[in-house]
């Protein structure tokens, strides 16, 4: 309940400017944070219902629901706070690139998806065939079976975490350029300041 | 009526705030247990792991063993059929920390103690893919050639590890404690020797006593090896057949 206050107030806080979606793509970042953010918390207290956990546990699903939460919530609110401070901090006009923004925010989005699906998919899929018997009341699967079908998944797995990853680096460059740009001089006669190190 | 805008607008009274709020969870859950006699359900055949089982366990953890392998079977009827009875509390009283992991990349271990034939177990160490082609184990050969004297897990005192786990309750007596270099030596030696014997005083009969590893040094695999093979065997099961529910029998 906490959680969903929170989801529910930040999502909120943008009523009457929902345009921002549109032309802010660190405000995108930091909405898709918070939709992430309610889905996983969502989901944990889901997946503690004893039926539930029956399935879920020991299995891919964890794993999925855990990076919804580590790489939507926590990296993607990182990110929006990070292009949001960076130009502050160093007294930057604005951003080297929104553009490049609006590319971290795919790749980062697509890369979490693609992830967190193939571990649903995977985990339900091992949960599903550890517990599955034949009609002769025997356990269907050894549990190298379920190592083996999970290959696929585990392989989009590590495509979706190369997004994210891509998306990362594309941030660090926009950073770069956005520190070593030269504030515009409105301030002529004073001498610009140093970037921190 | 109370204002809430006071805690919104001084973050120092927000903290104690919610510090207070989390004090109120944390108590009406912990202080229960302080009135509880035990938690755990004494079980016979429970005992502290011998030298070179807590080496072997030692290794488990520094391989990180525990990321893909769980030691704790749940009582549902599939787990209870797959990997064998379901793991009582007192089968991991003695586990500081306790192994029962959160995720099967691999199967449960719980009880994989005599499954495996040791010789099973140091291929399979050594080449998983030699033994189970499909398997996504990494190898670990080298556990085979590190000699335990030379082990940062076991090397020039394996009694200060007894000496740790008896300081968080693990009952070894100071007889335990001083042996532990010569105990955990004939544990991977000749089962006969008068070394062994004493072992098996100190901690039951039911100890194994063998070189692990097949090889003459005493090394990690040996350690490991021996651990494994105590996993979930401690408990005599049988004892308890008649009285247990249906899932309980394999």
């Amino acid at each position: 309940m906490p959680s969903w206050g929170g989801m529910i107030n930040g999502l909120m806080t943008l009523s009457g400017a929902w345009d921002k979606l549109r032309t802010d793509p660190v405000m995108r970042m930091l909405v898709a944070s918070v939709a992430f953010y309610g889905m996983s918390t969502f989901e944990g207290p889901m997946m503690s219902i004893r039926a539930v956990n029956q399935l879920s546990h020991y299995t891919d699903w964890t794993i999925g629901h855990v990076h919804s939460g580590a790489m939507g919530w926590v990296g993607m609110i990182s990110f929006g706070a990070i292009y949001c401070m960076v130009p502050w901090l160093w007294k930057r006009k604005e951003l080297y690139s929104l553009k490049l923004v609006s590319w971290h925010f795919w790749l980062a989005t697509i890369g979490i998806v693609l992830y967190i699906t193939s571990m649903w998919v995977s985990g339900i899929m091992q949960g599903l065939m550890w517990r599955s018997y034949t009609s002769l009341g025997f356990l269907e699967y050894s549990f190298i079976e379920s190592v083996e079908a999970m290959h696929p998944y585990y392989a989009i797995r590590a495509l979706g975490g190369a997004f994210f990853v891509l998306g990362a680096l594309v941030m660090v460059y926009n950073l770069i350029m956005t520190v070593k740009a030269q504030p515009k001089s409105k301030s002529a006669g004073l001498p610009a300041l140093e970037a921190a190190e | 009526m109370f204002k809430h805008e006071v805690f919104e607008k001084n973050s120092i009274l927000l903290t104690l705030g919610i510090l207070i709020a989390v004090a109120i969870g944390g108590i009406v859950e912990i202080v229960p247990l302080f009135y509880l006699g035990s938690t755990i359900e004494k079980v016979e055949g429970v005992r502290p792991y011998t030298p070179l089982e807590l080496a072997g366990r030692n290794i488990y953890i520094r391989e990180g063993c525990y990321l893909c392998h769980s030691q704790m079977i749940r009582p549902l009827r599939d787990e209870v059929e797959r990997y064998g009875p379901y793991s009582l509390a007192a089968e991991s009283k003695y586990d500081h920390p306790f192994q029962w992991g959160s995720k099967r990349t691999g199967p449960d271990l719980a009880r994989v103690g005599g499954k495996y034939s040791d010789a099973w177990h140091r291929e399979h160490m050594i080449n998983p893919r030699g033994i189970v082609p499909e398997s996504v184990m990494p190898g670990y050969p080298f556990l085979a050639k590190a000699l335990l004297s030379e082990s940062n897990i076991a090397a020039n005192d394996m009694s200060a590890h007894l000496r740790v786990n008896a300081m968080v309750g693990v009952p070894y007596t100071a007889d335990m404690i001083k042996m532990a270099e010569t105990d955990m030596k004939a544990q991977a030696g000749d089962p006969d020797s008068d070394e062994a014997e004493a072992l098996k005083g100190r901690y039951g009969e039911k100890v194994n006593v063998r070189n692990f590893d097949g090889s003459p040094e005493l090394t990690e695999l040996d350690a490991l090896i021996a651990y494994l093979q105590v996993l979930g065997t401690m408990v005599d099961f049988g004892l308890y057949k008649d009285k247990a529910p249906v899932e309980w029998q394999r």
